[in-house]
């Protein structure tokens, strides 16, 4: 292969053009595309040489006719019918080359960008309200007539959704009542109150940490995967034939997994706290030397009851959350897999807003209710 | 150009034997393709046309027997690059990147094989979308916006992008309706003519075999039985190919082929 080159003759009939080289997209390099500019400042058309030309396709045939547009019949070109076919292939294409037109300011591209993300988080809201209440009305024509529940699906999800996140809900927990117990032990045994370590820890992973990150995990884990199965279920038309067949796709696909997890999130917010006060009262023992015997009598006495009641009364609402944003945005992917990618991350970042959101709005409830 | 005597052809298999476990596909398939040609391989349901078409792309390796492209062979390292660039695949549904717009996807292997600017590129990259009979318009439109015959045509121009000797259409009329599917015949053998194209075609439709075909290959009993053109193998004594044939959609084709060559 040899590159794409050209020369201009003048001659006695006017300037001539040429070629030489194989012209294809492999062997054309920045100079012989510029044969444009080389024969713009020209007076009249040009005529084409041929003889020398090698190979030619058609972006050789675009960045010769584009530059040398109504050269009548080009000298060698008999010789080539290869040539000449090309050519009336690729000619009628660029006569109806229109320009494009301008590019918008940036001025114009900004107040454009803010507008569309404006309308898109207010119609995000407004999706989401319409979900819920569509939401409510499925789990009450459900609570009407339990025939309508699927019990395989609801079994299903509560095993994938609950069962399998129990021992990394149990690790986690676990580590985080170590760290609380280890930070709490030295800096209340520098002021010399050591002992109420065990409060910190009871209060703290009772009241607030084995809830929020029990759903902290169940957002990371099953609303992306509610997310991801409804989605590719969507892309694979299965939610349409779901419709056609009169299965209402609430009953089906979002009943059951809200429902699931609406179960299986306080049993693991349970066993979350069981491992947290573990990983707190094994500290208390090993660096402490507080004996489990005592960190449990204190931990009786010493941690009221409310403080149990309390985390586990979010478990309900942040369950319904999770399941919600998950199965939501399942829901609104579109036929391509960049929806897919996008729905799923923003299932995620959503249930873990929402949990958070809503947590310090029952921080503050509970506090004014002197709890 | 040279003489075509004296090239490799441009698809050549020789004893494949393709096989899942215990249960083999090919054993002992022989196929060329000639150069300049448009050829259709046919066969029935689970014969294993995707399976060849795969292991002739080099998608699978095959268990027996080579494949070669242009004379090399397709596993060959150091013939990947250039099997690549003189090839151009159209896949059934298409398969553009739906993150891509129509216009970037055909520029996609423009990008990936040449050093050309950017704004040449885009521009060849319109040139191919309007040789397919797309609109102009569509250029910037996302996969997922597009009809499937817009999408297949799509298909085809970025197989088109790089001017490849040999293309390759898994299923090209499937899903589209009669006038779409005569429509991308016609593309098809135009293209074929005017960029000396060399066409391998996976099909079922017999409306394309009695238009377009050149040759046609029938695959069955793990190879190919027949190579020949569609008006000698409806005199096959073969019984799956005079049953493909002569059966009532088969006849229908050839009536309507005979029609067309009344007309003319």
């Amino acid at each position: 292969m040899s590159i794409a080159a050209f020369q201009i003759l003048t001659g006695p009939t006017g300037p001539t053009v040429a070629l030489s080289g194989d012209w294809t997209s492999l062997t054309l390099d920045e100079q012989a595309i510029g044969l444009r500019d080389a024969v713009s400042g020209m007076s009249g058309s040009p005529r084409l040489d041929l003889a020398d030309l090698g190979r030619l396709d058609t972006a050789g045939a675009y960045a010769i006719l584009r530059a040398v547009h109504s050269a009548g019949a080009p000298a060698g070109a008999d010789a080539r019918p290869d040539v000449a076919r090309l050519f009336e292939l690729v000619r009628p294409t660029i006569e109806e080359e229109g320009g494009q037109g301008p590019g918008d300011s940036w001025i114009y591209n900004l107040f454009d960008h803010i507008g569309r993300g404006l309308e898109a988080f207010a119609r995000e809201a407004w999706d989401a309200a319409d979900f819920a209440g569509r939401l409510v009305a499925a789990i009450g024509r459900t609570i009407r007539q339990p025939s309508r529940l699927r019990g395989i699906s609801l079994a299903r999800a509560m095993e994938t959704a609950g069962v399998d996140a129990l021992p990394i809900i149990v690790v986690m927990n676990f580590f985080i009542g170590t760290v609380v117990a280890l930070v709490g032990a030295n800096l209340l045994a520098s002021l010399g109150v050591a002992v109420f370590t065990v409060e910190l820890v009871g209060v703290a992973v009772l009241r607030e940490f084995a809830i929020l990150f029990t759903a902290i995990l169940l957002a990371g884990r099953s609303a992306s995967s509610f997310a991801a199965q409804i989605g590719s279920m969507k892309m694979n038309q299965e939610t349409d034939a779901m419709q056609v067949m009169g299965v209402d796709q609430f009953d089906a696909l979002v009943v059951p997994r809200v429902l699931a997890l609406l179960w299986m999130m306080p049993l693991l917010t349970f066993a979350a706290m069981i491992s947290g006060i573990v990983g707190g009262l094994l500290v208390s023992w090993v660096a402490m030397d507080m004996s489990p015997v005592f960190f449990l009598e204190r931990m009786h006495d010493a941690v009221p009851a409310r403080h149990f009641w309390i985390g586990m009364s979010k478990a309900p609402l942040l369950a319904i959350l999770i399941a919600m944003a998950g199965c939501r945005h399942g829901l609104a992917v579109m036929g391509d897999v960049e929806s897919l990618g996008s729905r799923v991350t923003s299932a995620v970042v959503q249930a873990i807003f929402m949990i958070i959101l809503f947590d310090a709005i029952f921080a503050l409830i509970y506090m004014q209710l002197n709890l | 150009m040279n003489a075509a005597g004296t090239l490799p052809p441009p698809v050549r298999v020789r004893g494949l034997r393709s096989a899942f476990g215990d249960n083999v596909i090919h054993d002992g398939l022989d196929l060329e393709v000639r150069r300049g040609e448009i050829l259709a391989i046919v066969g029935g349901s689970g014969t294993g046309k995707s399976v060849l078409l795969n292991t002739i792309l080099g998608l699978k390796r095959p268990d027996g027997g080579n494949v070669e492209i242009f004379g090399r062979d397709v596993h060959d390292p150091n013939a990947e690059a250039d099997v690549e660039r003189r090839t151009g695949v159209m896949f059934q549904s298409g398969a553009l990147f739906s993150s891509l717009t129509v216009s970037q996807n055909v520029e996609a292997p423009l990008r990936e094989h040449t050093q050309l600017p950017d704004e040449f590129v885009r521009e060849l990259a319109h040139l191919k979308i309007k040789l397919v009979g797309l609109r102009i318009g569509a250029a910037d439109l996302m996969p997922a916006e597009l009809s499937g015959g817009m999408r297949k045509r799509a298909g085809i121009a970025r197989a088109l992008a790089l001017d490849p000797e040999l293309l390759f259409l898994d299923e090209p009329t499937a899903g589209l309706d009669p006038i779409g599917a005569a429509e991308f015949d016609q593309l098809t053998r135009d293209l074929c003519d005017s960029l000396g194209l060399t066409v391998l075609i996976v099909t079922h439709d017999l409306d394309t075999l009695y238009t377009i075909t050149d040759r046609v290959a029938v695959l069955a009993e793990k190879k190919v039985v027949a190579t020949a053109p569609v008006g000698e193998l409806e005199k096959s004594d073969h019984p799956w190919i005079r049953s493909y044939f002569n059966g009532p959609r088969g006849r229908a084709a050839q009536g309507a082929q005979r029609r067309n060559e009344r007309t003319d």
